[in-house]
């Protein structure tokens, strides 16, 4: 399949998803559970795509080494995430240790 | 009803919009740059923004493109990442109801979670506003024309430093997605679903199609699920995640 078709078919979907209840109205409603589990749906989304970037950057075996930039700007990021809470500062800093740590040590 | 005030109500809904068009920029910046690091053409990412319009699914689509997923796992991802937005539109569904088809399918076209707490908060303090479909179309737009300019931006700044990706620029992705995710785990299932997700992923991350990274993120929800539950008993489940 083409990667044009593969793009139109997520437009497709999307647009089905945000229009859906405005144009259908009162006929499509949710369950408190699938609300409920939508709830999780950006956190385990987005984890579960980074962690093997992170712990296996070369994609086959587990980096657990300082020397693993990935994993060294990433374990950072999440330590100034935790303590600032601030989106902007934590992706200035982890690239900064990521590039920084990748100059030295890669 | 004046055309003048439709306008006013347009630049209105644009101008309460600005701070989450600067939020934005990084994020359609990034996009456009790690467009090269998979096998779409600077065009494709365009398309992808002029048509998909919703960052976080646009995000995980490239990723998982670089990752040679295959394209129902892309499909999937798509549709469970947006889902949400349906529930930004039933919650916004008694201010737009009345309004021509035409409307209703553009102003669900351009919602976003930006257009949505915009829209959410303008309805709180303006219930009953009869121009309040232009000023979301103000607040849609300019959403919708920011992210636009700044792929554009993203596109070129790594058509010109191509080097970048050979340096590792899947890392911004990363994080990125940190800083998403973090503020999130205050609470113990969503805590528990993240790790068990991203422990899933990494242990099933040889299947083929990435089918380990919808498995993964099952077994997260279903965790988070789980642990609400059993933190919550049936008779006073009210605090929904």
């Amino acid at each position: 399949m083409s990667a044009t078709a593969t793009i139109i078919g997520m437009a497709v979907i999307t647009f089905f998803i945000k229009a859906l209840v405005f144009v259908l109205g009162d006929r499509v409603g949710f369950s408190p559970t699938v609300k409920q589990a939508l709830g999780f749906v950006p956190v385990t989304v987005l984890t579960a795509i980074i962690v093997p970037m992170v712990l296996a950057p070369h994609g086959q075996e587990l980096e657990l080494s300082w020397r693993n930039p990935q994993l060294v700007a990433a374990l950072f990021s999440v330590a100034v995430c935790a303590v600032t809470r601030h989106q902007l500062l934590t992706i200035m800093a982890g690239l900064a240790v990521f590039f920084g740590w990748q100059f030295f040590y890669g | 009803m004046s055309q003048s005030s439709a306008l006013a109500s347009f630049m209105a809904g644009a101008r309460d919009t600005v701070p989450m068009l600067v939020g934005a920029a990084p994020f359609g910046m990034i996009f456009g740059a790690l467009v090269g690091t998979t096998q779409l053409a600077p065009w494709q990412g365009q398309l992808m923004s002029l048509s998909v319009f919703a960052g976080s699914s646009q995000f995980i689509a490239i990723g998982l493109m670089a990752g040679l997923a295959g394209v129902m796992v892309i499909w999937f991802a798509t549709f469970i990442v947006n889902f949400r937005h349906m529930l930004y539109a039933a919650a916004l569904l008694p201010h737009v109801r009345h309004l021509p088809g035409r409307w209703r399918w553009l102003l669900g076209f351009l919602l976003t979670d930006e257009t949505f707490a915009v829209m959410d908060s303008y309805y709180r303090k303006h219930p009953h506003a009869p121009l309040g479909h232009w000023y979301f179309l103000g607040s849609g737009f300019s959403m919708y024309a920011n992210w636009q300019c700044w792929t554009l931006v993203g596109l070129l700044f790594g058509a010109v430093f191509p080097q970048l990706q050979t340096l590792g620029l899947d890392f911004a992705m990363v994080v990125t997605f940190i800083s998403i995710v973090v503020p999130k785990l205050v609470r113990l299932p969503h805590f528990s679903a993240a790790v068990a997700a991203g422990s899933m992923a990494y242990l099933l991350k040889d299947l083929p199609f990435k089918l380990g990274l919808l498995a993964a993120i099952v077994i997260g929800v279903a965790i988070g699920l789980l642990l609400t539950r059993l933190r919550t008993p049936a008779s006073t489940e009210r605090g929904m995640a």
